[in-house]
């Protein structure tokens, strides 16, 4: 079962310069809640810079991880 | 056209309708909280949207995603594009982005362009329940 540690660890570590922020939203293992600050969203659009964030995941969302919701900030 | 049936209903659907919005359950009884925030953000809108449901069969939601490269399901696409899920649709929605993507920023001026209905043929594999 997924933990919001390791989500926490896994965003961070693909995109370096991050810092996320995740909780168990349901406290289940399967619905996370993150908030994801990231150099690499400069410029991007909504869709994409949650894509870089479902990216680091692949296909475990929407199987593991049932549901990953995300608030996305451009960091500084 | 692809080789397979639901990719192709799936992006006619996608095509034809100026809203959709692709979820779990129905605008009525959506099945997952997700998908009935969104369905709330438009109505408060008061946008008028087609609708399918995922749920009846899971190679609708597995074409969905490889035509969207978007992995959750609700999924809000206006002429064409993928607007967002549901945290993005709530976003814009408090921001006030949704109704200018929806072109609903003049509601008070000239009506509406005539909805497209008629959507898929009964043997479609997919539901589109039309809200236009």
């Amino acid at each position: 079962m997924p933990q919001p540690d390791e989500l926490k660890a896994r965003i961070e570590a693909s995109l370096p310069g991050a810092t996320a922020e995740v909780e168990d939203w349901t406290g289940g293992g399967d619905h996370f809640r993150a908030t994801v600050a990231a150099p690499q969203f400069a410029g991007l659009s909504r869709i994409a810079q949650h894509r870089l964030v479902y990216g680091v995941f692949g296909a475990e969302i929407g199987g593991p991880i049932h549901a990953l919701s995300l608030t996305t900030k451009i960091a500084e | 056209m692809s080789d397979s049936p639901i990719r192709d209903a799936v992006a006619g659907a996608i095509a034809e309708n100026h809203t959709i919005l692709f979820l779990k359950g129905t605008p009525e009884a959506p099945a997952c909280g997700f998908s009935a925030r969104t369905v709330a953000a438009l109505q408060a809108l008061e946008a008028p949207f087609a609708a399918v449901d995922v749920l009846p069969d899971p190679r609708i939601r597995q074409e969905l995603s490889a035509i969207s490269q978007w992995p959750t399901i609700p999924q809000l696409f206006v002429e064409g594009e993928l607007v967002g899920g549901a945290d993005i649709v709530a976003e814009m929605y408090e921001t006030g982005e949704l109704s200018t993507v929806l072109g609903l920023e003049a509601p008070e001026e000239a009506p509406v362009e005539a909805p497209a209905a008629e959507v898929e043929p009964a043997a479609a594999p997919l539901q589109i329940e039309n809200r236009l």
